[in-house]
């Protein structure tokens, strides 16, 4: 650890023990991110510290005999530093971006710890905070009571939930696990009885969606599906797929996680990128028309002509 | 820094904490251990980095030039350093808890640990479980825009910047000058909105199309944000305002095009394996993208514009 983060550290470390008494060495190190050593360090560190004149009885006493912590004479310093702007605004935004999640059920409380923060950061904190603002997404508000009963009643659930990229719909039965809100997009993380494993199910995606009057049992090895990084996970062994885009067809880059986008001039990119399902690439690439050219692989860019020129003489024989 | 100097700089804050009358620099350097030993030269370049090292974690240190005094005196004011009394019921500290999770992954998640460490120092007990929400919820910001630094200090310093800045079609990139009012995630996407210099109107930013780094054009403190300027108004896009919808009839194979038929209006038989859907649309070109997607199950009837923007792109694929 860098030591310009280490003064901070001490003038939060010695209140936090003047308020936890008799505090033990491994815990202390645990909250403070600290290994056991390092955080021995740190208390012979502030040991030779105090007021001036620096006689026995101006140093702070600390002993952790037996890895119980006792510090004594620090009267000075007691009180941890205020919060910081950005330590304030980091957890006003965030309450803030709280308050504007429909149905969220802790309403009063988020108000009292709204005001109490605001008091506390100071004029600055509570102005910048209120310049950083995340949106909650709306399209999701009719699934969203729905699933956060089934929550809090444990209950399973049944979804009937569309797949763009197979472009299909499917019934599920899942048993609901935990409500996910990544960038204001929610999602619901649970047991999925069809894939037999955790899924993750975008909560704007469910077509209908219901409370059944089953006890959910997700299996006890069960864990929460990670949204990291992106939700859009494909997998190593899915197939490179090379595109080059024209100006127009920039945007695949900003949705869509790619391995490599290289720049080609004047505004063209070369991008490689992998999806777990051939479908969505072929509807991909015909979405793009001549913005967007599959290089490789080239049995994808032979399907891509096929599947346009199939769907150009429909338009033949229609008219 | 060495473990000397962070015990000269946790001496000299126990020593201005706990001084009642202000310190002029002289007596500070008798005062506390470490300056002794440096020459007159050296100890007021020390003492000068050690102040501002001490301003920028947030420590008030407060100036007093009396008239009578030839130099000036320096003390920190207990109640302008010490984080106010606060006290948190359970739920509050449940929705605290929540609250600092959000950054976790995101470059607030610094400031948002520091920010519960201050609050665990003061006795203040947060709840990291997230308390009755039993991890049933988890809401994360994901700020992987390497603008995004730079422009929520610019946010927060009320300070202009300038940027390169790629235009929409992609193909050319612009330096911007912006008076930055705030950040704001839409649907995943950060954007910063202010005042553009360059066009001389309040404008948003796409923070993924700031092509490179975000460096600063004036003084903090000089950009004002105008009395209520709806930052989420600016960065919805056009196509939620009143535009005019019209119906396209769309031709789909039966038992294809689910999501097509998810937003019909109407689903009819069309005879031979074929249904024929009304598909409320506003832009052709989006229309288009999407219908072209579904090869040959899917064929726009009308309007002929938006069946020869589906033509166009699928000839575009084969061009």
């Amino acid at each position: 650890m860098s030591t310009a983060d280490r003064l901070p550290r001490l003038l939060a470390l010695v209140p936090y023990l003047m308020s936890h008494p008799g505090a033990q060495v491994p815990e202390v190190a645990k909250i403070f991110g600290l290994t056991e050593k390092q955080l021995i360090d740190d208390l012979q560190l502030v040991w030779m510290c105090g007021l001036p004149g620096h006689t026995p009885g101006d140093l702070i006493d600390v002993s952790w005999d037996g890895g119980e912590i006792v510090i004594d004479n620090a009267d000075t310093i007691a009180r941890p530093l205020r919060l910081g702007v950005d330590e304030a605004s980091a957890l006003l935004v965030a309450l803030r971006m709280l308050s504007e999640m429909p149905e969220f059920g802790e309403r009063d409380a988020l108000s009292r710890v709204i005001a109490k923060f605001e008091q506390a950061a100071g004029e600055g904190a509570a102005t910048v905070s209120s310049q950083v603002a995340v949106e909650v997404d709306g399209a999701a508000l009719d699934a969203l009571p729905v699933v956060n009963e089934a929550l809090r009643r444990a209950r399973r659930l049944s979804l009937r939930y569309y797949v763009p990229g197979r472009d299909e719909i499917t019934p599920r039965e899942v048993d609901p696990m935990r409500l996910v809100v990544v960038d204001g997009r929610s999602y619901l993380s649970g047991w999925c009885y069809r894939a037999e494993a955790v899924r993750l199910f975008r909560l704007d995606r469910m077509l209908s969606v219901e409370v059944l009057d089953v006890a959910a049992a997700p299996p006890e090895d069960a864990v929460p599906d990670e949204v990291t990084p992106g939700v859009f996970r494909p997998s190593p062994t899915d197939e490179l797929v090379e595109l080059e885009l024209t100006p127009a067809g920039r945007w695949v880059a900003e949705y869509y996680p790619c391995e490599s986008v290289e720049e080609l001039g004047e505004g063209r990119l070369r991008v490689a990128l992998r999806a777990r399902d051939q479908g969505w690439l072929l509807r991909l690439a015909l979405r793009l028309g001549d913005t967007g050219r599959v290089v490789s692989p080239s049995s994808l860019a032979g399907a891509v002509r096929e599947a346009a020129a199939a769907a150009l003489s429909r338009y033949e024989s229609v008219a | 820094m060495s473990r000397r100097k962070t015990e000269r700089l946790l001496n000299l804050v126990i020593c201005l904490l706990a001084t009642r009358r202000p310190l002029t620099a002289e007596h500070i350097r008798q005062a506390v251990p470490g300056y002794d030993s440096a020459n007159d030269e050296a100890f007021q370049r020390m003492f000068e980095r050690d102040k501002n090292e001490l301003r920028e974690i947030g420590i008030p240190i407060e100036v007093q030039k009396d008239p009578w005094e030839e130099d000036p005196g320096y003390r920190i004011v207990r109640q302008a350093y010490e984080l106010p009394e606060i006290t948190l019921e359970p739920d509050e500290a449940a929705v605290v808890g929540l609250a600092a999770r959000v950054w976790q992954r995101a470059s607030l998640a610094e400031a948002a640990s520091g920010a519960l460490l201050k609050l665990r120092a003061g006795g203040v007990e947060t709840d990291e479980t997230g308390g009755m929400l039993g991890g049933a919820l988890e809401l994360r910001v994901d700020t992987q825009d390497p603008a995004f630094p730079a422009l929520w200090e610019a946010v927060r310093d009320r300070r202009p910047v300038r940027f390169p800045y790629r235009v929409a079609a992609g193909e050319s990139v612009l330096t911007r000058t912006v008076e930055p009012w705030g950040v704001v995630s839409r649907r995943g996407k950060w954007y910063v909105v202010g005042y553009d210099r360059d066009r001389e109107a309040p404008r948003a930013f796409r923070l993924s199309r700031i092509s490179g780094p975000v460096v600063p054009a004036g003084r903090p403190g000089t950009v004002t944000v105008p009395e209520g300027v709806d930052f989420k108004a600016m960065v919805a896009p056009r196509d939620e305002g009143p535009v005019q919808r019209r119906t396209a009839v769309i031709r789909v194979r039966e038992g294809s095009c689910q999501g097509l038929r998810q937003v019909a209006g109407a689903v009819r038989p069309a005879g031979e394996g074929w249904d024929e859907l009304e598909v409320a649309f506003a832009d052709p070109e989006r229309l288009a993208g999407w219908v072209a997607g579904f090869a040959a199950d899917a064929v726009v009837v009308g309007p002929p514009d938006a069946r020869d923007a589906v033509i166009r792109r699928l000839k575009g694929v084969l061009a």
